[in-house]
């Protein structure tokens, strides 16, 4: 009892000699992060729009031209080719990849023997480097000598050119996509799975409702915040891509691989047009603005049992 | 009369027991079949990438394509690393991936820790900031921050590929919720011992949050050292490279003729280590997405 009164005396006292410090105890320790994110992120993002008004190779002086880089944008018709590919390449990745996550997710939570085997199967290529994995789907696609044409061979179909076809280079880059990052989904959905309690299932058991009535009625509703976290992330991480495009097809065959950020890489670091990359930079910038504006208006309609304490 | 009723009751429910079992066992081949067919899917670019690797060239092409090279020829890797410096590549990625780790870990935690635990003027308005800064991709800072690296003469050296990164917001969000959830009596304790806040900090919070360290680490250090797009604009020369900045370069050279044993051993040497590393540390990695995924 004593004990507790000398302590509270104590921690008064410390509060007394160390009140007026936390302040100033707090903006130090938040500065070195502070400063960090002030320069390489939030001056970036105020330059990167007044770049975007201006005409620059780096070279010469930078000039102002007021709208003109988007009045460019409005008319540049490989921009509006770079727009409808990058959509079509999320929309293609994003709905397959939700899906087959969610299925196998699914299977995954019914109490199947060798669980950590299936998880690691499906995650491994989430962590290993696009660049590497991309080498070798290059060769699995090669037209003549690749496994996928081999067996396609074998069982007498003649293979398209995969990577150098106008209407397979895309679907070939979305399934590397997606094989490379269905695991990442998978494992959020099965920690939601796992956390929907068995009592309501057991509860649209006795009301008569099958496996798949329960899959759609029960799960889906319960673990509706990872789906509307997954597809939010997922379609700002494809809006975003990059890496599997600059080892697959460098944009092309005839830019039908070219998408956002493809280029504004060609126009900022290969033809050093900074001003007009900047202005497509900030395109994928107001892109991932209203995704996320969406996320945040619609969360709290959308999602099933979600508190509303944040 | 009624005893020989039970006894109907018993055997017929037992038949259903039966059924259900012989259904369940069904099921259970049915789904064990769909999940071994999409983890072979998932792990055969990989065998492939490893099978190809260790082949002669006559091999390679082969048709019907070979799966088990014979002979295994681990010349291939030697002949890469005689072509291309791999071993400096791994050593930049190395420094790089450690030393972004080791700043967004001290960083993001001594953030974390003044935005769950203190209090002053302003705090939330710049964790707003914070959070808002999360949303930004790194391709609409990059073309400003390339700029600011040129004029300072940073281009083609790592510290373009650190600095930056020496924070982040995720990070420092990470372990705001973690020590959001600790008990106000931890602190109490501390300061009748009459620690200061940065020896709360280190004494009280640093070593309780080892599951925030392993997870922001773990991620952070995969997510450096598969990086490409940063290197790609801000490095250039051969001693400088990172491992997939110098693969890609490889490539490009065992391109022309088609050298693909060459190529995936490359790709294998860029893969082996960060697969070793997601082997023995996977807990952290499937934790880590999971909590990122439950807290959104």
């Amino acid at each position: 009892m004593s004990a507790t009164i000398a302590s509270r005396a104590k921690v008064r006292r410390w509060y007394q000699t160390n009140t007026g410090s936390e302040a100033l105890w707090a903006y130090v320790f938040i500065f070195p992060s502070l400063l960090l994110l002030f320069i390489f992120t939030l001056f970036p993002v105020i330059a990167g729009f007044a770049l975007s008004f201006t005409k620059w190779d780096l070279l010469q002086p930078w000039q102002f031209i007021g709208p003109d880089n988007y009045i460019r944008l409005s008319q540049d018709e490989v921009f509006h080719k770079t727009l409808g590919n990058t959509i079509y390449y999320t929309v293609g990745v994003v709905v397959p990849q939700t899906a087959l996550a969610l299925i196998i997710a699914a299977a995954l939570n019914q109490k199947v023997r060798g669980l950590t085997f299936y998880r690691t199967a499906y995650f491994v290529p989430v962590v290993t480097s696009t660049i590497a994995i991309a080498m070798v789907w290059q060769w699995l696609y090669q037209a003549e000598y690749g496994v996928i044409n081999s067996f396609l061979r074998m069982v007498g179909i003649e293979g398209p050119k995969w990577l150098f076809s106008l209407t397979w280079a895309m679907p070939s880059v979305i399934i590397v996509s997606v094989w490379r990052n269905v695991g990442y989904s998978i494992v959020i959905f099965l920690a939601a799975l796992q956390g929907v309690p068995e009592e309501l299932y057991e509860a649209a058991k006795i009301d008569g409702a099958g496996a798949i009535a329960r899959f759609f009625h029960v799960a889906i509703p319960q673990i509706s915040p990872a789906i509307f976290f997954v597809l939010v992330m997922s379609v700002i991480g494809s809006f975003q891509a990059f890496d599997l495009i600059y080892v697959l097809t460098q944009g092309g065959p005839a830019k039908a691989t070219t998408v956002l950020v493809y280029y504004l890489y060609q126009n900022g670091f290969q033809w050093f047009a900074m001003g007009y990359a900047a202005a497509l930079a900030y395109v994928l910038f107001a892109f991932v603005l209203i995704v996320t504006l969406i996320q945040w208006s619609l969360r709290r309609r959308w999602v099933y049992g979600e508190s509303l304490d944040r | 009369m009624s005893a020989l009723l039970t006894e109907k009751a018993q055997r017929v429910s037992v038949g259903a027991v039966r059924a259900g079992r012989r259904l369940r066992i069904v099921q259970q081949a049915l789904l064990h079949a769909v999940l071994l067919a999409g983890a072979f899917l998932m792990v055969i670019p990989f065998f492939w990438m490893a099978s190809t690797s260790l082949k002669t060239l006559d091999q390679v092409f082969a048709y019907p394509p070979i799966w088990i090279p014979n002979p295994i020829v681990f010349q291939n890797y030697v002949y890469a690393m005689t072509v291309s410096p791999f071993h400096i590549y791994l050593l930049n990625t190395l420094k790089i991936s450690v030393l972004v780790t080791i700043g967004q870990l001290i960083t993001c935690s001594l953030a974390g820790y003044t935005f769950a635990r203190m209090r002053f003027p302003g705090r939330d308005a710049i964790f707003f900031a914070y959070i808002a800064t999360m949303m930004i991709p790194g391709q609409v800072t990059i073309i400003p921050v390339f700029v600011v690296m040129k004029t300072l003469g940073l281009l083609d050296n790592h510290a373009a590929v650190i600095v930056p990164f020496l924070t982040s917001p995720f990070g420092t969000f990470l372990f705001r919720q973690f020590y959001l959830t600790m008990p106000v009596e931890l602190e109490d304790a501390a300061k009748i011992d009459g620690s200061s806040y940065f020896g709360i900090y280190t004494r009280i919070f640093l070593p309780l949050s080892k599951p925030a360290l392993a997870t922001l680490g773990v991620f952070t250090f995969m997510h450096n050292w598969n990086d490409f797009f940063w290197p790609l604009i801000m490095l250039n020369s051969a001693r400088n490279r990172t491992l997939t900045l110098g693969l890609m370069e490889f490539r490009n050279l065992m391109f022309g003729l088609a050298e693909w044993h060459y190529i995936m051993a490359g790709a294998m040497i860029a893969l082996l280590p960060i697969l070793i590393i997601f082997m023995l540390a996977q807990r952290f990695f499937v934790q880590g997405i999971a909590l990122s995924g439950i807290k959104g």
